[in-house]
């Protein structure tokens, strides 16, 4: 049994039948469920029981899924270690004494100790990637708009998607099979692609072209890189191609994404105030003195960063120095992206530059928490699909290859990722 | 070290935009941990100016009345409420 997986154990019982029955999901505790406290790992939202379902929570019930519980998450999703949370750290069951990788963790390590058969996470940056390969199971980010964020209680919304993470591609695919598609209360999803995502875990690399982005590989560490390399030739083995791409825009990737995040999280937090819902404390004192000490009180201090360094970005004067360049960053990481993908099937890299942190060892370093985001924040801004997939250990402990597709190409990188299950 | 403006007084007037109060330990911890994110921040100056047209249209629903929370459930989680309004602090 491991430690802290959940912030609210509870389960949820699906309809009887359905592509999921039988099957047991954990769920990430910034995922609305109604009557099911909803926290967002704060003590802002301690008490935060939502008045209604996600639209992938009423899906999942639909299929036939049983939730178990909701599960440990950074603060808001802002963090790469699941330490930020107001409930305390999780345990990564495939390297104890580590960090089980964030924001996702409780997810990715409620698959890995087999306390749930899939989760469902969420990803702004690589939040579920990261989790994913840091507990050596396997995680879907999809394009931006393939699942609905009705009920997501908001971190960056114009970069953040829910996905699944299993043991395996294939349980990954099957429960994104039961989450993607359109959904009237949320304008920006999109008609899903007639694809069946499970079928597509074949194995068939046969012919498949793989683009490798140098700019991914050369900055992770030795132990990842000999990995990556490892599963490459694999891949090759089975009848797959590589080439090198260079994509020069990733070099701003990690700064444009930490100051668009931010910015919309300055925004979107604005709503917990105290009155509406939230940590009020009945405190004395005029509207903006009331609001501001229940702030205080209720967030944590990477949530307090984020909210204060997104405010300086969109204030008077600092607005075009760092929020448009920052949009001009998220253009140029798209087209070359797009052009990359116009000689390639997919893009594969290190998920992960390093192998997880060890427990309390990133917390007083901001930037060097943020600069373990490189490979996965890319992918983010370009609104495209990923996954990552086990690939061996490094040094003990496990290291996760990514693979990225073309906008709704879920198809192809379920299919490479599948080739290495 | 660049001109990155954020010292301790930026922090607090920053916090007190955002509606979050700090006691000094905590802006004079975070101006140095913003000096050195800021600083970070600065290598955007070495993006070139992209042409984004991005290709959106904005999605509507027809105006029609449907079905939302009642009032009941929209206040279940304030602290405090008053004839079916949600109750804060004084405005002024």
């Amino acid at each position: 049994m491991t430690d802290n997986v959940y912030i609210t154990e509870e389960r949820i019982e699906g309809d009887e039948e359905g592509p999921l029955a039988g099957k047991t999901i954990a769920v990430k505790d910034n995922i609305s469920t109604e009557g099911v406290r909803t926290t967002c790992g704060s003590a802002m939202l301690d008490e935060y029981v939502p008045p209604y379902d996600a639209t992938v929570v009423d899906r999942l019930k639909t299929a036939g899924g049983t939730i178990t519980g909701k599960t440990n998450m950074d603060e808001f999703g802002m963090g790469t270690t699941t330490e930020t949370s107001a409930f305390g750290a999780t345990e990564n069951p495939a390297a104890p004494g580590h960090v089980p990788g964030g924001s996702s963790g409780g997810s990715a390590a409620a698959v890995a100790s087999g306390e749930a058969d899939l989760a469902l996470g969420t990803d702004t940056g690589g939040s579920v990637r990261c989790p994913a390969a840091f507990c050596g199971v396997v995680g879907i980010k999809p394009t931006y708009g393939l699942v609905s964020r009705y009920g997501l209680i908001a971190y960056g919304n114009s970069l953040e998607q829910i996905g699944p993470l299993a043991e395996n591609v294939e349980d990954a695919a099957e429960l994104l099979d039961a989450i993607a598609g359109e959904d009237p209360n949320d304008a920006t999803t999109r008609e899903r692609p007639d694809d069946d995502y499970a079928a597509a875990a074949d194995g068939d690399v046969d012919g498949l072209r793989i683009g490798v982005p140098t700019e991914l590989v050369e900055g992770a560490d030795e132990g990842v890189v000999e990995q990556f390399w490892r599963a490459i030739d694999e891949l090759e083995s089975q009848g797959a191609s590589y080439h090198e791409v260079s994509l020069p825009s990733v070099e701003h990737a990690v700064e444009a994404y930490y100051v668009i995040a931010m910015s919309e999280a300055s925004s979107n937090l604005a709503r917990f105030d105290g009155v509406r819902y939230g940590t009020s404390g009945g405190y004395e004192g005029n509207w903006n003195e009331a609001f501001a000490a229940s702030r205080r009180e209720g967030f944590g201090d990477e949530v307090k960063r984020r909210i204060l360094l997104g405010t300086f970005a969109l204030s008077a004067g600092y607005q075009d120095k760092y929020y448009k360049k920052a949009q001009d960053a998220r253009a140029w990481v798209k087209q070359d992206f797009d052009e990359a993908l116009s000689d390639a099937d997919v893009l594969a890299s290190p998920t992960m530059p390093v192998t997880p942190f060890e427990l309390g060892e990133s917390l007083d370093d901001p930037l060097k928490m943020y600069l373990a985001d490189a490979n996965t924040t890319p992918v983010n801004l370009a609104d495209l699909p990923a996954i990552s997939v086990p690939a061996g250990e490094a040094d003990g402990l496990p290291v996760g290859i990514q693979f990225v597709g073309p906008a709704f190409g879920e198809k192809e990188i379920i299919r490479a990722g599948s080739a290495l299950d | 070290m660049s001109d990155t403006p954020a010292g301790p007084d930026t922090v607090r007037h920053v916090a007190e935009l955002a509606r979050v109060d700090l006691d000094d330990d905590e802006a004079d911890q975070f101006a140095e941990q913003f000096a050195d994110i800021l600083d970070y921040f600065e290598t955007l100056d070495e993006v070139p100016e992209v042409d984004r047209d991005a290709d959106l249209v904005n999605v509507m629903r027809p105006d029609e009345e449907r079905e939302g929370l009642t009032q009941d459930e929209a206040l279940s989680n304030a602290e405090g409420s008053e004839d079916g309004y949600f109750k804060g602090p004084n405005v002024s």
